[in-house]
């Protein structure tokens, strides 16, 4: 019994396959990178889904975590640390293999991070990030959590765009494949884009079993009882602060990964990652997944982000989250993938069904 | 960077200028989070929605109908916003009328993309041009700068006259206080709600015509007049408006001095940094009671 809740993820991994399996026969591999692109999209969705739905905290700010990641990944591949090699740290990172030599388009030769040690730099930055941020912001309700958090990520945007070692409106690019192994990376190479959708999909799928366990754990029931109601809580010994900052952290992780590993594969980001449309716009999929529903998060992340990097809604891209987010919140606050919206529709037309009848 | 007495004068001035604007846009929170207890996401749209039909009315007329007719218009956006997407909701939680409110803004905003493209727009000056300046000795202001200070003096003050003296104004103050008494009263709390959206529709767009020879308007210029304005809603203690002025002045003149010792790149930091810092530290406001804080709801 204690592995019913794992069959949903063979079908998740089915899933995945399936999709695959389909670009080959349709003849429509190209469609790989966008497929690619969602899953990692989706990583920011369902850690910001255990943050939103089962701890009950809003953030407005999770395009800030995927920024960093992002960002701090591209700075160290690319930087060129060649000048400074007399610097101690700069040599004791050479010595210690953090370092690597490769060479530009122009045939220079560029000493800079290896891309694991800077994807793992950019995590524990981020985790420092959101323990200093988290900290006093998750003490805020509301409005005030809200707003907080959406400063946070208006000072990522700004700084980013501001700064001239970040490329300030141009962003950072050339950033290298992140080699996992030799014959496995991380790039936007044709050649290996099967095997980087597998990468990402893989990402999610044990991004999913991590937080699957986190809900059914004690820990989850702990969160729960934070949604429902924070202060019966936190009076039956639930050290609720706590718990809503580990989430918030973990949440934060999830983006940063997300990030780093995206801009691998891109080869490049911009600051259009950070700005606030991305923030809305993950919070605007988590609610139509259905808040506290991890896959119904899952399957909008997927969708959504894929169908509009397809470029299905035009120059109504942002108008149509916003949209969706109206009418969700309107209609259905619940969320869409949730059975009670499913059976009240059901009811709806039965109840007009019979009274056609009676007519 | 040398710090000479004109020098000084003249970021004082620009500071306060900014910190006026951002006075008005905090009041038109104010004035719907008093009656209904939501912040307004959306309420630097308004002000965006302003300066752009004005614009576009300009074309067809004088300015001050311009002017008129883009109030006029937006604050009947307003209503309807609140009539369509509000209005009818049954106690609705904060993080609904949160999603709500930003979805709300996401529309306008790329309404207005679609209506009026990227570019930059401006009124023209209302007296002079551009370059137009009073010497006041050595410090030199320019007339818009002075309509800026005077029409939002006037707002401030056209507005206590109206909570305090005026049938409406007084009912909208009931119903902020305690609606259900206000209720029993006869006073229709719903309507009073799409009074303080068309009241603070109209602030912002008015606060929004006033200042766009100087800051000229975009479809996307709402957002960051929206967060300094709830940082000065937040700095004087959400709902006092009275407040807002004295912490718009401030916001304005520290964020116009901060040139000074930062690039002018992290101008929004500064305001940003402010208002994380005001609600980790004294979310209250700085003139607001704290005892009074602890008894709202958030």
């Amino acid at each position: 019994m204690r592995f019913q809740k794992y069959f949903p993820v063979t079908g998740l991994i089915a899933a995945v396959i399936a999709i695959q399996l389909l670009t080959y026969f349709t003849d429509s591999a190209y469609m790989l990178t966008q497929l690619t692109m969602s899953a990692y999209y989706s990583l920011v969705i369902i850690g910001l889904c255990i943050l939103m739905g089962y701890a009950g905290q809003i953030s407005i700010g999770h395009a800030g975590f995927f920024a960093i990641g992002g960002y701090i990944s591209a700075f160290l591949t690319t930087f060129n640390l060649l000048p400074h090699t007399t610097n101690s740290l700069v040599s004791f990172f050479s010595k210690t293999g953090f370092l690597k030599m490769s060479e530009d388009l122009y045939g220079g030769s560029v000493l800079h991070f290896q891309p694991w040690a800077a994807c793992v730099m950019a995590v524990l930055f981020t985790i420092i990030v959101a323990y200093l941020i988290g900290g006093p912001v998750l003490k805020l309700k509301g409005h005030y959590l809200a707003m907080a958090t959406l400063g946070f990520g208006i000072i990522v945007y700004r700084i980013v765009l501001g700064t001239s070692f970040f490329g300030a409106a141009d962003g950072l690019s050339d950033v290298p494949p992140f080699v996992i192994f030799p014959g496995l990376e991380v790039s936007g190479k044709s050649s290996a884009r099967i095997q980087n959708y597998y990468i990402a999909s893989g990402l999610v799928i044990a991004g999913v079993i991590i937080l699957l366990n986190l809900i059914d754990s004690r820990i989850g029931r702990a969160l729960r009882s934070i949604h429902g109601a924070e202060d019966a809580a936190s009076a039956m010994g639930v050290n609720t602060a706590k718990y809503k900052l580990h989430i918030f952290v973990l949440s934060a992780v999830f983006a940063a990964v997300a990030g780093a590993l995206l801009t691998h594969y891109n080869g490049g980001i911009g600051p259009s990652e950070a700005s606030v449309m991305k923030s809305v716009r993950y919070v605007a999929i988590v609610a139509i997944g259905g808040m506290a529903n991890l896959w119904g998060s899952l399957i909008m992340g997927f969708l959504l982000n894929f169908l509009s990097m397809r470029g299905y809604f035009g120059s109504f891209d942002d108008a149509v989250f916003g949209a969706i987010l109206i009418i969700i919140m309107l209609f259905a606050p619940e969320g869409l993938l949730h059975k009670d919206f499913f059976s009240g529709i059901k009811k709806m037309f039965s109840r007009t069904a019979k009274e056609e009848e009676k007519a | 960077m040398d710090m000479n007495i004109e020098l000084f004068f003249q970021y004082l001035v620009a500071g306060i200028t900014y910190g006026t604007i951002y006075a008005i846009v905090a009041i038109g929170f104010n004035i719907i989070y008093n009656t209904t207890g939501i912040i307004n996401f959306a309420q630097g749209e308004f002000v965006m929605l302003g300066g752009m039909i004005a614009v576009s009315m300009h074309a067809f007329m004088p300015l001050p109908s311009a002017i008129l007719a883009a109030v006029l218009l937006t604050m009947i956006i307003g209503a309807l916003i609140e009539i369509t997407f509000i209005r009818w909701l049954v106690k609705p939680s904060v993080l609904r009328m949160i999603m709500i409110t930003i979805g709300l803004s996401i529309i306008i905003r790329e309404g207005a993309l679609h209506i009026w493209g990227e570019s930059v727009r401006a009124l023209p000056y209302f007296t002079g041009t551009a370059v137009t300046a009073i010497d006041a000795g050595g410090v030199f202001i320019s007339p818009q700068v002075l309509w800026v200070i005077g029409i939002s003096s006037i707002v401030v003050v056209a507005l206590n006259l109206f909570f305090s003296y005026t049938l409406l104004g007084r009912q909208m103050r009931a119903c902020s206080s305690n609606r259900d008494a206000a209720r029993l009263c006869g006073i229709s709390a719903k309507n009073m709600v799409t009074f303080s959206f068309v009241l603070s529709a109209g602030i912002g767009a008015l606060a929004g015509c006033v200042v766009s020879p100087i800051t000229y308007v975009q479809y996307d210029s709402g957002t960051g007049l929206a967060i300094k304005g709830f940082t000065v809603a937040i700095l004087g203690g959400l709902g006092n408006s009275m407040a807002a002025v004295a912490a718009g002045m401030l916001l304005g003149i520290l964020e116009s001095f901060s040139i000074w010792v930062m690039p002018t790149a992290y101008k929004d930091v500064i305001s940003i940094a402010i208002l994380l810092l005001i609600l980790f530290v004294r979310p209250s406001g700085l003139f607001g009671s704290k005892e009074a804080f602890s008894l709202k709801e958030f």
